[in-house]
């Protein structure tokens, strides 16, 4: 079978005038790439991009075995996508219940690495939309925030063990984690992001994120090959984040259900998740006024909405 | 021929054209000649712009200069899945300041995905005297303040739907904005919002508007407010509850059972938050004609949920949690014949293990006894090839068919073997299949399948599957009425694109992400294929600062005669001939 450039399935008439001002050039390098490995029977592309005979080790790695989850930020800069399949559908499986989830790259945004090995977040998955996990996230708020006010300290289970209540309803025990993603802006860099705050479990880790995500620069070749556990997003802190600890010239602020602008790391963690809207990694020199502390901010006088 | 067409005066086409509202239709008729395309552009009352980038506001404007109805989409579907990131697009502002000149009289609105600011609602709110419809789905960027604004201009307002929106919520207090005056309204959906509007103002907006027939209350208002809401419009055919519960208290059951009573055209249900099971029986009586309930947010269990969907033998649409249970589905099955949709969402997405017995023989059970269903979401976490091909044998009519298996690349719990087979089986017998969203383990077969038999398939996701570019190839080259292609995570690369580059044209949009596709191919897309928009969403930097066969993060590549955009954030591309230039 012979693949040619024009007329891919369903192409209408309408469109080859736009092919024709393909180059012959072009038309014999798709055919030629094909013709270099006929096989009638079963459609090989050959490849004749850098993709190479990764591919047909990826076959094979992938029946029957929960291969890697990969994301863009899995793959190298630099390094062909092929090697990177080959190299990783071998590496410790994302999914796999036997796994524990260490030292395995994930993309960014949505992470959770729970020590008991349960399955870890992918973005965006299972496809549930957002509005929905928030609202599960808002039926289990009231009953986690006093879970979690009992938790302090770096090295707790990041699940959480909800005990529903309802009046009459068995809702059985279960380890539930469930999304609630806040927007993050950072002053002077335009594009905002949004983070999952129910996969941190206490104010180190999540600081942590923000700054891998904002402050950290774009990773070069280099610095991905020589340095795999950069991208470890394990949500052991293993460092003193500087958006908490002072030394960073940004600090980390978050918009409360009233409005006001707090500093994030002042109020028990389970209240600050019942009460935050939205982040913002804030110029130390803007922040300069906002109230630190509880009790200051009980004094305060607040517009209530009518 | 001609000469028929041209001896009829313009008015009685006119007429004729008047009966025809289908789009496709009415694409079809202007092409018939250059006078029928004339008139027919003269009397066309309704657009719908599947992709806001596609075509621009001027381009529209000038073609249709009498609209009155407008649907626009913005963002791709993944969107929903937080796939896009923020910033990316989909702004309505420009078509409303366009249309604020060109459509004085525009009356309705409806729009998916797309940012809506205060800016852009306080204009709609003053430049369209006879603004009737404002749909806002899954949109974000205002507040209640924009809210505000329609609810005090908008004289003749109808419906103000607000489905899934993200609000900037400020406060509940732009309802209170209706003037007294204002009596008009017939469709309100305020489910999205959290904060509270004020009862009275709300009590006193329902018992004024006769012609009340839709009604999505927000989970803040509680229970015990419901009897009186609904005693003010007994009219309601479609009530959407606040917080279904409270404390259980015989008399606020006994004039909530009432109220229901009461509303003898009562055909949907939905809200149902927290909801307890002592207060379900108040809704008893209306069960028997009900033909659409959402539960998908009630947190009951199998028990009452199989209780209360044997008495709705009128049901045509059931949207619940999983807590319903194979149990419950065999009891859907049993006393629901009527019953063309189903939506089973997961109770605890996230857990590792099954947290209730719901499995695929729930979903056989309803193919085997609804003889109706058409429409399918399931989310469960095993599947059998066998199970697959019953269903399909059994539902040979079904037109929409999303199965999620929560643990990506799942096979056949039995067999462990891939789910081709099954998958295959459904496009195989269910030759009517328009949508079809794919789970577990996958190889490349079962894009073989897709290929050889989907041919009404118009839309396909795709997550974790296949095994090389010949599945992507099977898709593009076989799927003849394929509009809509979304894929993640799957090992696709460039040469099925490539090759089958003329089929993008012929499609509305196509979504890569996390696959295999070179910066390089992107470019040749770009710059062979004048009319596709080739977007390049990239966060590590420029992918011109990377080499050209390294794989771009996402890739969304749609049709369009407008050109490339310019209101794209600095993390997305265009690849065309000239930014093709400056990126090498």
């Amino acid at each position: 079978m012979q693949l040619v450039f024009v007329g891919g399935g369903g192409a209408a008439a309408a469109t080859t005038a736009s092919m024709s001002t393909l180059s012959r050039e072009d038309n014999a390098a798709m055919s030629s790439e094909d013709s270099s490995s006929p096989d009638e029977a079963e459609l090989e592309l050959g490849l004749g991009l850098s993709l190479g005979g990764g591919f047909k080790n990826q076959q094979v790695a992938v029946k029957n075995q929960y291969a890697r989850i990969l994301t863009a930020k899995d793959l190298p800069s630099g390094v062909s996508a092929s090697s990177s399949f080959s190299s990783t559908s071998s590496s410790s499986s994302t999914l796999s219940r036997a796994n524990a989830t260490a030292g395995t790259k994930r993309s960014a945004d949505s992470v959770s690495a729970a020590p008991n090995g349960a399955s870890s977040q992918v973005v965006g998955w299972p496809p549930i939309r957002a509005y929905r996990m928030n609202s599960m996230v808002n039926q289990a708020k009231s009953v986690a925030t006093e879970e979690y006010s009992s938790i302090i300290g770096k090295n707790e289970s990041k699940t959480a063990v909800l005990e529903k209540t309802n009046n009459g309803s068995n809702i059985n025990n279960s380890k539930v984690r469930t999304s609630l993603f806040v927007k993050v802006n950072m002053d002077g860099i335009a594009i905002g992001r949004k983070v999952d705050l129910n996969a941190h479990g206490c104010y180190e880790t999540l600081a942590q994120t923000l700054e891998d995500m904002f402050l950290r620069p774009t990773p070069t070749i280099n610095s991905i090959r020589s340095s795999a556990p950069q991208h470890n997003l394990m949500v052991e802190a293993t460092r003193c984040p500087q958006l908490l600890d002072g030394s960073s010239d940004f600090v980390l602020t978050y918009e409360d259900k009233d409005g006001d602008w707090m500093l994030v790391g002042d109020v028990p963690w389970g209240m600050f998740l019942s009460s935050v809207k939205r982040l913002r990694i804030m110029r130390r020199s803007e922040a300069n006024g906002l109230a630190p502390s509880l009790q200051e901010r009980n004094g305060r006088q607040r517009n209530k909405p009518i | 021929m001609l000469r028929m067409a041209s001896s009829f005066p313009e008015e009685v086409l006119e007429h004729v054209f008047s009966f025809i509202y289908d789009d496709k239709d009415r694409n079809a008729i202007s092409m018939v000649c250059k006078s029928w395309y004339e008139i027919e552009r003269w009397c066309r009352r309704r657009i719908f712009v599947g992709n806001c980038y596609a075509v621009s506001p001027p381009m529209v404007i000038r073609r249709f200069p009498e609209v009155r109805s407008v649907e626009l989409k913005g963002k791709p579907h993944f969107a929903d899945f937080n796939l896009v990131p923020e910033g990316w697009g989909g702004y309505v502002y420009p078509w409303i300041a366009a249309m604020a000149t060109a459509y004085p009289w525009l009356e309705e609105i409806r729009l998916k995905r797309m940012v809506v600011t205060d800016e852009a609602l306080e204009l709609i709110a003053k430049s369209f005297k006879n603004f009737k419809v404002l749909v806002l789905s899954s949109c974000e960027g205002f507040s209640t303040d924009g809210l505000a604004a329609i609810a005090a201009n908008c004289r003749n307002l109808k419906e103000l739907d607000l489905r899934e929106s993200e609000v900037d919520d400020l406060s509940g207090h732009w309802l209170s904005h209706f003037p007294d005056s204002y009596t008009s309204l017939v469709s309100l959906n305020i489910s999205c919002l959290g904060s509270e509007v004020s009862f009275s103002a709300l009590e006193r907006l329902v018992g004024r508007c006769p012609n009340l027939r839709t009604l999505r209350l927000n989970r803040a208002v509680p229970l015990d407010r419901l009897a009186n809401i609904l005693c003010r419009a007994p009219q309601l055919v479609e009530l959407g509850t606040g917080t279904y519960s409270a404390e259980l208290q015989p008399d606020v059951f006994s004039s909530l059972a009432g109220a229901f009573s009461g509303c003898k055209e009562l055909r949907s249900l939905s809200g149902f938050w927290d909801a307890v099971p002592g207060y379900l029986p108040a809704i008893y009586p209306i069960c028997p004609s009900l033909t659409s309930l959402n539960l998908s947010y009630a947190t009951i269990q199998s028990t009452d949920l199989t209780k209360l969907v044997s008495q709705c033998q009128s049901l045509q649409r059931l949207w619940v949690l999983d807590y319903i249970e194979d149990i419950g589905l065999e009891a859907l099955a049993a006393f629901c014949k009527d019953l063309r949709e189903l939506r089973v969402f997961p109770s605890e997405p996230f857990a590792q293990e099954p947290n209730v017995s719901l499995t695929e023989q729930g979903l056989v059970s309803v193919s085997e006894g609804c003889p109706k269903l058409h429409s399918v979401l399931y989310f469960c976490r095993q599947m059998t090839n066998d199970a697959l091909a019953t269903i399909a044998r059994n539902r040979p009519n079904m037109t929409r068919f999303r199965l999620c298996i929560i643990e990506p690349r799942a096979p056949d719990y039995i067999t462990l073997q891939p789910l081709d087979d099954g998958f295959g089986a459904i496009v195989e017998h269910c030759k009517d299949l328009q949508r079809l969203s794919m789970a577990g383990l996958l190889t490349d077969r079962v894009f073989e399948h897709i290929g050889n038999h989907a041919k009404k398939l118009e839309m396909l996701s795709v997550a974790f599957a296949g095994d090389s570019d010949l599945g992507l190839h099977h898709v593009l080259s076989g799927c003849e009425n394929l509009r809509k292609l979304e894929i993640r995570d799957c090992p696709f690369g460039d040469k099925a694109l490539l090759v089958n580059a003329a089929k993008l044209e012929t499609m509305r949009s196509l979504w890569m992400s996390s696959c295999s596709v070179s910066f390089g191919a992107c470019k040749l897309l770009g710059q062979k294929i004048p009319r596709l928009n080739v977007e390049v969403m990239d966060e590590r930097g420029p992918p011109g600062s990377r080499p050209e066969s390294c794989p771009v993060e996402k890739l969304y590549i749609y049709r369009t005669v407008a050109g490339p955009r310019f209101d794209m954030p600095g993390f997305v591309w265009t690849m065309d001939e000239d930014s093709a230039l400056r990126l090498s």
